[in-house]
């Protein structure tokens, strides 16, 4: 917690975090990309692992599947929940509330109703689910634009407004999204439903690869602007006689949260709680240290939603779950488990 | 030179005027302490000098800058600001809030240095809030928290201070501490202005005394004779009465 500044704490060090980081991400990478064809070969020098045969290149084979269905699947579920989750943690930061998330601020209502709008005008039928991909990213944007601009309050962006915005932009969006899905066909309708829960099937090494650099070099700017997070946790006017450049960091960290969450919308469809949830799990375990907990949050993010979409496509198999379904499934409990336990340490403190 | 320079400022708020045409200069060594009446602009006029205000009119420099547009980071290193509300977002140790205070003087992600730990020991032992080191902000009293956050200001080694109320909520022995702290560290060459609504320590620890009154520099002076000057009469609706104690030192209550 604390010792990461002063490294005087035994608790917790530098180099425990990285191996626990380490070990979750090969445990989760291990079993998103095995479960359930573990690929086991027997032959006469005994059992062994077979995933790594040269067969990868023969439809059909289970070398075939775990290189070129399941490991683009693995890289978007890490890439989707490290975006997420950095993102939500930096808007968590950045709006001094810890239950603020990308959705609360209407940017997935933006970008789905964007979606909706496309699978509508026909945009899928024509350009496929890479159309609907750069929609929800241009409506992701086009909400930001809108929020930003509705919350805006001089040079300043107070979080009440902000948020503010985002729910009235969301409540907006949601309402249009089903208008158009009232004057659209049953197969339109169920294409939209199942854009909206979010999911990661067919997925295409090609547009992982799109999205790799822009959510790797978003999450870094995020990073870079952690120290300023720290003092903005203190309010605007103690952040800016510390020396933060407290509008500049402000709309940075908001347009860069805004692009990541876009992005990865764009990849997954709108996959909710992971923002919300890792942050919040991670600040508990490893206090509020934004270099540390941004980053932390980046990697709990990708293991909960490889886990996520492990379950996705396992639980039910052959049929698979959306994986938003199961974040969302997952998360409501987690949350309301995190809700009780602020009220009773509330209570214990006396504090409302 | 003065340090910092206040010329025919007027702020408004809302369309109000709060502080109407101040004009002083504050230099090395001084402690001013900004007694008057709640409401009369002490606050808005150090938010002001600090650069979160921005003057409709009249200049504000602090060692030569304008602190409302200038880079925040080179403000930040001549000037520590220590608000009256202090609300932290998220549960940070008390060392972490101190060492908050070096931001204007890290680059990159900030790990902090020799000097930085040196600086945050300092600030931490003068406000006698080491033995919290460890502890959640969020779990201490007011009274800790307000020493924490001025240890913060301290640790942020600028050489000009301004402080609005300080020992709100402390106890008279903190309190006290407090202003020989401060009055240290001006004896040590760093200038303070500080808001303050306890008589008795203005009278004792400041050099000079300025009365905010309705937005103006109503009196300024010797802290016994602004305190029992007409002008504070007017000002707070008391006289105040200033007394020898048997032991030596003077005190001031309300008469």
């Amino acid at each position: 917690m604390s010792g990461f500044i002063t490294g005087t704490s035994g608790r917790l060090t530098a180099s425990r975090l990285a191996f626990a980081v380490l070990a979750s991400m090969t445990v989760a990478i291990v079993f998103a990309m095995l479960v359930p064809h573990i690929g086991i070969a027997f032959d006469r020098s005994g059992r062994h692992l077979e995933f790594l045969g040269m067969d990868a290149y023969t439809p059909g084979t289970e070398a075939h599947t775990i290189f070129w269905i399941r490991m683009p699947r693995v890289l978007a579920a890490m890439l989707v929940g490290g975006a997420l989750a950095g993102a939500g943690c930096a808007l968590q930061a950045l709006l001094r509330n810890p239950l603020a998330e990308p959705f609360t601020l209407g940017i997935s209502s933006g970008s789905s109703l964007a979606a909706v709008l496309a699978i509508r005008l026909g945009i899928e039928a024509q350009f496929g689910g890479a159309g609907v991909g750069a929609s929800a990213m241009l409506g992701a944007t086009a909400t930001l634009l809108i929020v930003w601009q509705l919350a805006r309050v001089g040079r300043g962006l107070p979080p009440a407004t902000l948020i503010l915005a985002g729910v009235t932009m969301s409540m907006f969006c949601s309402a249009a999204s089903v208008l158009i899905q009232y004057t659209s066909d049953f197969s339109e309708v169920s294409r939209m439903l199942r854009w909206m829960m979010g999911g990661l099937d067919s997925m295409q090494l090609s547009s992982v690869g799109y999205a790799t650099i822009p959510i790797v070099v978003g999450l870094g700017v995020l990073i870079a602007f952690s120290r300023a997070l720290n003092a903005l946790a203190a309010g605007p006017e103690v952040a800016a006689s510390l020396g933060v450049a407290v509008p500049r960091t402000q709309a940075v960290v908001f347009i860069v949260s805004s692009l990541l969450v876009g992005a990865a919308i764009a990849v997954a469809g709108p996959i909710g709680f992971v923002g919300l949830i890792v942050p919040h799990a991670l600040r508990a375990v490893l206090g509020p240290d934004h270099r540390v907990l941004i980053p932390a949050s980046v990697f709990g993010g990708a293991v909960l939603l490889m886990i996520c979409d492990t379950l996705a496509r396992t639980v039910t198999a052959p049929a698979q779950l959306p994986t938003g379904a199961v974040t969302a499934v997952l998360g409501g409990p987690f949350f309301v488990m995190i809700l009780v336990g602020q009220k009773r340490r509330a209570a214990m403190w006396g504090k409302p | 030179m003065a340090w910092l320079t206040l010329q025919d400022l007027t702020v408004d708020l809302g369309g109000r005027d709060v502080v109407r045409g101040v004009s002083a200069e504050v230099g090395a060594g001084e402690l001013i302490v900004i007694v008057g009446p709640n409401g009369a602009g002490k606050t808005t006029l150090l938010r002001t000098i600090a650069g979160l205000v921005t003057p409709r009119s009249g200049t504000v420099r602090v060692m030569g800058h304008d602190p409302a547009s200038a880079a925040r980071r080179v403000i930040a290193r001549d000037l520590a600001y220590l608000p009256q509300q202090y609300e932290l977002a998220f549960p940070f140790a008390v060392e972490e809030v101190v060492l908050l205070g070096r931001y204007a003087r890290q680059r990159g992600l900030g790990l902090a240095s020799a000097a930085d730990l040196a600086a945050a020991h300092e600030a931490m032992t003068a406000c006698d809030v080491m033995e919290l080191a460890a502890r959640r902000f969020d779990e201490l009293s007011g009274g800790e928290a307000r020493r924490v956050i001025i240890a913060q200001a301290l640790c942020q080694g600028a050489k000009c201070l301004l402080l609005d109320e300080p020992t709100a909520g402390l106890d008279p022995a903190h309190a006290r501490a407090v202003f020989a702290m401060l009055r240290a560290q001006c004896d040590r060459g760093a200038a303070a202005i500080i808001v303050t609504h306890d008589l008795d320590l203005a009278l004792r620890y400041a050099g000079a005394l300025w009365l905010v009154a309705g937005g103006r520099l109503a009196a300024r002076g010797a802290p016994g004779e602004v305190l029992t000057g007409i002008a504070t009469r007017e000002a707070f609706g008391v006289d105040i009465h200033v007394g020898e104690l048997p032991a030596g030192g003077r005190f001031a209550v309300p008469a």
